[in-house]
């Protein structure tokens, strides 16, 4: 092909991806960073002095920001948990042959394409409701007294609502590598006398390892940076209870128009962020030298 | 014996599988119901399933009270927008990177798909800081670059992908057969990238449809999208769920269809070609 | 019409040199095969004639004018692909017409020729259907029928057969060898199986390592293999080579039989040795003798000749059809 395209023409093709992205990559990075060290308000105009490494040890030291970090934490891990769990269970079940399974298969995958707004107010008033909600009349059927979900245990609960939408990109991915998976390999392994369980732990898991790890990672990406979600349930609160990094960075620059601060809390999300992208791009790029 | 036991798994199957498609779809069917309850129907207790008042009023307010169709119009202006011009800037790369690949091709990739894992926050205040200076705050045209530079990544991953599915045989052969580059282009290559090109606008549609933290940020009321007008009903003043739901369902249901059709592309567009 | 001349052609890929000179000519009309084990270049070289690979030296004549710096199209050539390299979005027609299309031929004539050729292929029945469709003993002919349509100087074929299974391997031989014999154009075709190429070819040439190592019809170089490699590559199953005091009697540094050159008894004979494996074809037996003498032997005997696995026998070559070679592996005549 090297007669088809010279170098340059396919360095002039590239070219305005690669300058886009980098621009957009590079100049709002550069900025937060040189933020990150001014004096920055936007309710205290002038002069923005700099003061070096300020707006990160009084970002670091803010019981918020830590609050903040373990509630990222929880949300990213408790989502995961349930979604690569539940993601396992649901595509075993769905890789069966049962009646109805391409319309089953459609509903589960639904939520994904619910837009976040939308599945946070239906979450929050039509089944968390402590009065009116759907889950309220469940309990009060089972004889429970009904919870108020968003204010009493608001970080599960968004847990909940982010594992239901997440849960379908799970289960869809590990479907389609489970049905990857040879029948001949699962045949052998029958042959050899492995029973349902082990032949599961041998053959099945492992060989879904690589797609779970896929799975763990990009919901990782996104989940770091939940947004919607809080700001449509609590809002962070009650108190900081349901903060995030993301939801603190976004309260400290447009509702405490501290520009400084917020940057500061910004090179950090960047910093863990990359540690776990760093992972990512090393096994993406592993499957293209296939 | 072993059809007995088929059969039985089947059943077994089809009853756990259904129950599980119910539950994760049940959010979804029950704001489809509400759309159609008058709103004290819609907060009764306890709730109706189906033998309520049908109503389409909901339907009616939504559009009259709030300008429904402004902010639909405002989400397909956005993601369409972004996604088409988007393709346009990323089919040459993809093109390109796919057809006569360097030793760097690989690298340029990886830094692409990099520019993906930048918190949005890392980058939130000074975009917000240069919208509010050049004029670009709740401006289609700011949201429809923003949307654009997010999903640009992914829309070149996912052509580089299909692209390099194109068997390298098949355009010698129409070299040997005679076709010059442009009919190379016109009868081979295009026919044949035409299904990869097609699934990348479909998906990266819907990403753009759904995409909640800068549409959010960066627009409040002329160019809200459907994210940031769903997002107007969480204000606690009064129960407006039937309308909330009559919302919603037209929100979500155009994206909900066109991602049923796309969701073999959807696995392997969001995994970046990981997995297939 | 379609006579083929390299000149010294050499092909490198960075600092690899894949063909470090070549100098071939293919006569009009020829059906030459190009066959050696994998790697050693003759898909390489039959992509070099094509134009699908710039030349790193040398040139490439076609009816003696020098197409080296020639694109693909220009050169008056057609390949059929491995893959078969068929226009998934096209219907069987449409792939047939897709060289007539860019050559801006009038519809009626297309038409014409298409349907010839399909007649020809037996495709007639299939020319609506897409490639998806179709087996792939019908997929080689699709491709074939692209190739023949444009009426080519030469036809290229780069391992052709080698996706389908054995019976379908056996009847496209023949169908491609009577195409030969019915278009009489020339035919460059690449196969590492001796099988096809011993069949179909008029003349073999015999690569090893981007060298060619022999150039003559298939009897030729089974008679008179040139050198060990071609004796060892050319005959199934391969020749028998033995080395050391045997071999030093008759001169040479190794000596070799092939299978059918053995003469079997059960009583008497030069050598000795136990039946390992006897593999009964019908027609004749191949015996895998451990010999007394030299280790592992393989012998073909008539197919009444019945011994078992562990009983002896004995062995006589026929020494007129010896092969001998020297330290450097050359025959010695």
């Amino acid at each position: 092909m090297a007669t088809l395209h010279t170098r340059a023409s396919a360095r002039l093709m590239m070219a305005p991806s690669v300058i886009l992205l980098f621009v957009w990559m590079v100049v709002p990075l550069a900025m937060t960073l040189y933020f990150s060290f001014l004096s920055y308000n936007l309710l205290t105009p002038g002069a923005h002095n700099f003061i070096g490494f300020l707006n990160y040890s009084y970002f670091l030291t803010d019981p918020a920001f830590l609050m903040a970090i373990g509630n990222t934490l929880l949300l990213v891990i408790g989502v995961l948990l349930i979604t690569v769990i539940g993601g396992i269970l649901l595509a075993l079940v769905l890789d069966q042959p049962f009646w109805g399974q391409g319309i089953v298969r459609l509903l589960v995958i639904a939520p994904f394409f619910v837009m976040p707004t939308v599945s946070a107010l239906v979450w929050k008033n039509m089944l968390m409701n402590p009065v009116y909600g759907l889950f309220a009349w469940i309990a009060r059927g089972l004889g429970i007294t009904p919870i108020d979900w968003l204010a009493d245990v608001p970080l599960f609960s968004i847990t909940l609502i982010v594992a239901w939408q997440w849960l379908p990109f799970a289960t869809l991915i590990l479907l389609t590598a489970l049905q990857s998976l040879d029948g001949e390999q699962k045949e052998a392994a029958e042959m050899d006398g492995a029973g349902a369980v082990s032949r599961f732990i041998y053959i099945v898991l492992p060989h879904l390892s690589r797609a779970i790890t896929v799975v763990i990672l990009i919901q990782t990406i996104f989940l770091l940076s939940i947004f919607a979600e809080i700001l449509v349930t609590t809002n962070g609160g009650p108190g900081i209870q349901s903060t995030n990094l993301t939801y603190l960075v976004y309260a400290q620059a447009l509702l405490q128009f501290d520009v400084g601060g917020a940057s500061a809390g910004g090179i950090i999300a960047v910093i863990l962020a990359n540690i776990v992208g760093i992972f990512l791009i090393r096994l993406i790029g592993k499957n293209l030298d296939r | 014996m072993a059809r007995a036991i088929n059969t039985r798994s089947k059943i077994t199957f089809t009853i756990v599988g259904w129950l599980c498609g119910l539950l994760l779809f049940f959010p979804i069917l029950w704001t489809f119901l509400t759309s159609f309850k008058t709103e004290g129907d819609a907060i009764a207790n306890p709730p109706y399933f189906l033998f309520f008042h049908w109503t389409l009023e909901n339907y009616i307010e939504v559009q009259a009270r709030s300008d429904y169709l402004h902010h639909f119009l405002n989400s397909v202006t956005i993601s369409v927008g972004s996604t088409v011009i988007g393709l346009i800037i990323a089919v040459p790369a993809a093109w390109a990177m796919a057809f006569s690949p360097t030793k760097h091709t690989k690298d340029v990739l990886m830094w692409m798909l990099s520019t993906k894992m930048m918190p949005a926050v890392g980058a939130l205040i000074p975009i917000y800081l240069i919208f509010r200076d050049w004029g670009l705050l709740d401006s289609r045209i700011g949201l429809t670059a923003i949307v654009m530079l997010i999903n640009l990544p992914i829309i070149v991953w996912m052509l580089y992908t299909y692209f390099r599915e194109i068997p390298g045989e098949i355009l010698e052969a129409a070299r040997m057969d005679g076709a010059s580059l442009a009919k190379e282009i016109i009868y081979v290559l295009t026919p044949m990238a035409v299904p990869g090109i097609a699934s990348t606008l479909l998906l990266n549609i819907i990403l753009a449809w759904n995409e909640a933290f800068w549409t959010l940020n960066l627009s409040t009321s002329k160019a809200a999208p459907l994210t940031t007008f769903i997002a107007s009903y969480s204000s606690p003043e009064g129960l407006f769920w039937a309308k909330l739901s009559a919302a919603s369902t037209l929100a979500i249901a155009p994206i909900l269809i066109m991602g049923w059709f796309s969701q073999k592309q959807l696995v392997r567009g969001l995994t970046f070609g990981a997995v297939k | 019409m379609g006579s083929i001349s390299l000149r010294n052609v050499r092909k490198s890929f960075g600092t690899t040199d894949v063909i470090p000179g070549i100098d071939l000519d293919i006569e009009d009309g020829e059906f030459v095969v190009f066959v050696g084990p994998s790697g050693c270049g003759k898909s390489t070289l039959l992509r070099l004639i094509a134009g699908l690979e710039d030349t790193t030296g040398g040139r490439i004549l076609i009816d003696g004018k020098d197409v080296s710096d020639a694109p693909p199209a220009k050169r008056g050539l057609a390949m059929v692909f491995q893959s078969y390299a068929l226009y998934p979005h096209m219907s069987v027609y449409k792939n047939i017409a897709f060289p007539l299309k860019m050559d801006s031929q009038a519809k009626d004539v297309i038409d014409k020729k298409v349907r010839e050729a399909a007649r020809v292929l037996n495709l007639t029945d299939y020319l609506e259907r897409r490639p998806g469709q179709l087996s792939g003993g019908q997929r080689q002919r699709v491709a074939i029928g692209r190739a023949i349509v444009r009426q080519p100087g030469a036809f290229l074929f780069d391992e052709p057969l080698s996706n389908l299974d054995a019976a379908l391997r056996g009847t496209m031989r023949i169908e491609i060898s009577e195409l030969h014999q019915h278009l009489k154009t020339t035919m460059v075709y690449v196969t590492h199986d001796q099988i096809e190429a011993m069949t179909m070819a008029d003349k073999i040439v015999v690569l090893n390592a981007g060298r060619i190592e022999q150039v003559g019809s298939p009897l030729d170089l089974y008679r008179t293999p040139a050198n060990l490699f071609v004796a060892g590559f050319i005959g199934s199953p391969r020749m028998n080579m033995i080395e050391g005091a045997e071999a030093g009697k008759m001169q040479a540094k190794t000596i070799g039989f092939r299978p059918e050159h053995i003469r079997l008894s059960q009583t008497d004979g030069a050598w000795s040795g136990t039946v390992g494996v006897a593999e009964h074809l019908g027609s004749d037996t191949l015996l895998h003798i451990d010999s007394d003498e030299f280790g592992p032997i393989t012998a073909r005997a008539d197919g009444d000749f019945v011994v078992k696995s562990g009983q002896r026998v004995f062995m006589t070559p026929d020494k007129a059809r010896m092969h001998r070679f020297d330290e450097k592996g050359l025959a010695i005549r």
